[in-house]
């Protein structure tokens, strides 16, 4: 658990030398506890005094890298407490055990999701390779060398160390993490991670005996660790998630502090809807490697709708690119709306808008990803910010039809709008974005 | 040393409220443990799944599994008793769209015939879904409340315009059920339930709907929401937020663009059931893990998907 700065006090050289920069030990004792300087800025803590502390003011959960994503390092349980920090990936599942056929099918079909949200691009950012007992190494380096050309992460579990070093061999750099360090082979696991600086995936009978394997790793001195929460069942699998979490943010278990994997392929056994809704529940509560059989946008789009909404700041407001939306085939000669950039504004409008059939021309102006009338009470957006937004995208010359639908919420612009948009019919529109459907409707006739 | 898991088990509870009568009742609430945590405790009941069905037939161009699900079914009654045989459905949400006065505008008179219908087709306990408009919602409640005096239903919903006609006619004069519906905050949702227990509506008597989005449209909200009054409930012994959630699932995530746009329109994107089934079950099964006791969807795969996985869990 995090230490009082008086607990680092006491370990300190107590000199005052100022070589931290800090007036007095004392000072520079209550900046560590709060986590604003590193222990390392002190030249003269014993070597004693910095084994006892260092693993005291570790955070509670590490940051693990798979390729250039981060997983773990989390400090809350819950987003509301503060934020989440690392969003979580999703995999597909291939095993050598399968034919060829269903190995490409899988691949292609979760190679084919490949788009932008929110200027975020969605894919299945990790492949998971099993290398089974029954099959021969060749054919595990095969299916791996497979799932290499990809250009995605794999994540390699290997039955023992003749596949796995058979399988990493031939995936080359793509490989990641080498998973299926267990009771009996984590020795020799630790030592093909270690030297090929890959993350070790730890997968036991249970969390007891996981934590076992991953103490005995950590003393081995091995901190690169993933580990694997999928278990027997579905209730087992939700219990080892959460309880993985718990241990490391509430009672402070270090050796519990990694992130994990959950094999939802192998939790639903081919039931895909079912594998949807485990996927959906282990975004929430703790998969930090969600793996499904494979991902086709109708998984897709809402697994990374969902990720991308649970995954942001609370105090940070999402935002789209302001600039003008045309929707429905809209054209120079279709009406114009305006709105604010906050990201759940734009969804609802569009959505709605997309449900009228009516051609229009959305205009998302810069109002600090604020909802509609939170950034009118902060001044980010008024006639003076509509007008710019005029101005900036050369709008009075590229649009005909002179007609600019207001949010009925600042109805009160229309009087200035109209001044300083001289041409152009404002017209105030609903106050709801769910009434906006028959309005545009009554609107065009 | 090993791991000694511990049971994180709170001394205060959701509240226990009972929907429906007879021997398909079915009682929300009632746990003391995070959601979905029955690892934790045991489940004195297990979050429930209800089916929507609309007195407007479902648009089903695209749906070809949800049309064969429905096909013949000439009347109202006929397509909730359909529904009610979904495989792991535990209640009936009937949703009079119609109602809607910029709509087909159904009279009162013609909703209550339809709810009597539908209370003769099923036996499961009923949920009555309003059309959203303030004025005919207050009317459509009150009278289907004195219409269906002994089936003991939940009304959603009464929010901050209405809760005083509709804990009035329903929850006080017939001893019904009420759902509060708040729009994603904590605040205004303890406020809603403060108000209508001051009105003299019993706490148990109440249900919250705490508001909805699909994944991906603001879920972050609802979300945050929900585990704020989680913790609220059962860490601070909140008694105002102790009533059960009920979340209509179905209402949100059929008209977001992932479930409407045709293959045509999207080739792809692949098939639009497909689609439609996905982001109702990711959707649905996001409510429940974030505290939902109670869901409303609409596809028999969804139904049959979100019963299955709290079976897993239970």
């Amino acid at each position: 658990m995090a230490l009082k700065g008086l607990d680092i006090f006491k370990l300190s050289p107590k000199t005052n030398c100022k070589d931290c920069g800090c007036p007095t030990c004392m000072a520079f004792s209550m900046k560590v506890a709060r986590g604003a300087m590193t222990l390392d800025k002190c030249p003269h803590m014993s070597p004693e005094s910095l084994a006892k502390l260092s693993s005291a003011t570790e955070p509670p959960m590490k940051t693990i890298s798979i390729g250039e994503h981060k997983l773990g390092g989390e400090t809350v349980m819950l987003r509301h407490e503060k934020t989440l920090v690392n969003r979580n990936l999703y995999g597909a599942f291939l095993c050598a055990n399968m034919p060829d056929e269903e190995i490409d099918k899988r691949i292609a079909e979760s190679m084919a999701v490949d788009y932008e949200r929110i200027g975020e691009r969605m894919i299945v950012e990790v492949l998971y390779v099993n290398a089974p007992a029954e099959q021969s190494p060749e054919r595990c380096a095969e299916v791996a060398k497979k799932a290499a050309e990809t250009g995605r992460d794999l994540v390699i579990e290997a039955a023992d160390e003749e596949r796995a070093k058979a399988a990493l061999a031939s995936a080359g750099a793509a490989a990641k993490v080498l998973a299926g360090a267990n009771a009996a082979n984590w020795e020799v696991f630790n030592a093909l991670a270690t030297a090929k600086k890959l993350v070790l995936g730890v997968k036991a009978a249970n969390l007891s005996e996981a934590h076992d394997i991953i103490e005995k790793l950590e003393a081995a001195g091995n901190k690169n660790l993933i580990v694997d929460v999928t278990g027997g069942s579905i209730k087992e699998a939700f219990a080892n998630a959460m309880q993985l979490r718990r241990a490391a943010l509430k009672d402070g278990d270090r050796s519990f502090g990694y992130p994990s994997i959950v094999n939802t392929a192998r939790l639903a056994r081919g039931d895909r809807h079912m594998q949807a809704a485990l996927a959906s529940l282990f975004t929430l509560r703790y998969g930090s490697i969600v793996v499904l059989d494979s991902m086709s946008y109708a998984e897709a789009l809402p697994l990374y709708g969902l990720r991308q909404n649970i995954f942001t700041d609370p105090q940070k407001p999402m935002k789209v690119e302001p600039g003008v939306y045309p929707l429905n085939g809209a054209d120079e000669n279709s009406p114009c709306c305006v709105t604010v950039d906050f990201a759940l504004t734009y969804f609802v409008v569009s959505g709605e808008l997309e449900r009228s059939g009516v051609p229009i021309n959305m205009f998302i102006t810069d109002a600090g990803g604020y909802s509609v009338l939170t950034s009118w009470a902060a001044g980010k957006f008024s006639a003076g910010s509509i007008e710019k937004f005029f101005k900036d995208f050369d709008i009075d010359s590229k649009y005909k039809n002179k007609t600019l639908i207001l949010p009925g919420k600042v109805a009160v612009l229309k009087g200035e709008l109209e001044a300083r948009l001289p041409g152009w019919n404002i017209v105030v529109g609903t106050t709801e974005a769910i009434q906006l459907v028959r309005f545009l409707r009554d609107f065009k006739s | 040393m090993g791991f000694t898991a511990k049971a994180q088990v709170y001394k205060a509870a959701i509240q226990e409220t009972v929907l429906g009568a007879g021997e398909k009742a079915l009682t929300l609430g009632g746990a003391r443990t995070q959601p979905l945590c029955a690892f934790d405790e045991a489940w004195k009941n297990a979050p429930a799944v209800g089916v929507e069905v609309s007195d407007i037939p479902f648009e089903t161009a695209g749906l070809p599994a949800l049309a064969a699900w429905y096909e013949g079914c000439g009347s109202f009654g006929d397509r909730v008793k359909k529904a009610a045989e979904m495989e792991g459905a535990k209640f009936i949400c009937l949703h009079f769209e119609g109602a809607d006065p910029g709509g087909e505008n159904k009279s009162v008179e013609e909703i209550v015939a339809l709810a009597k219908e539908a209370a003769a087709a099923t036996d499961l306990p009923l949920v009555i879904a309003g059309c959203k408009n303030v004025e005919k919602d207050q009317a459509l409640f009150s009278a289907v409340s004195d219409a269906l005096p002994d089936r003991n239903p939940l009304f959603l919903s009464a929010r901050e315009e209405d809760y005083k006609t509709i804990g009035a006619a329903c929850a006080m004069a017939n001893g019904h059920k009420v759902g509060a519906e708040s729009a994603v905050d904590i605040n205004l949702a303890k406020q809603l339930n403060v108000l209508m227990t001051q009105l003299g509506v019993p706490a148990a008597g109440i249900v919250m709907n705490l508001g909805s989005a699909a994944a991906g449209y603001g879920f972050e909200y609802v979300a945050s929401t929900m585990d704020r009054v989680k913790a609220a409930a059962l860490e601070q012994n909140d008694t105002m937020l102790q009533m059960p959630v009920i979340t209509p699932v179905a209402l949100e995530t059929w008209s977001v663009k992932e479930s409407i746009m045709s293959e045509a329109d999207m080739p792809e994107w692949g098939s639009q059931e497909e689609r439609a089934i996905e982001m109702e079950i990711v959707t649905a099964s996001a409510c429940l893990t974030s505290g939902s006791d109670a869901v409303i969807l609409r596809h028999p795969e969804s139904v049959k998907t979100i019963a299955a996985m709290i079976a897993a869990l239970a």
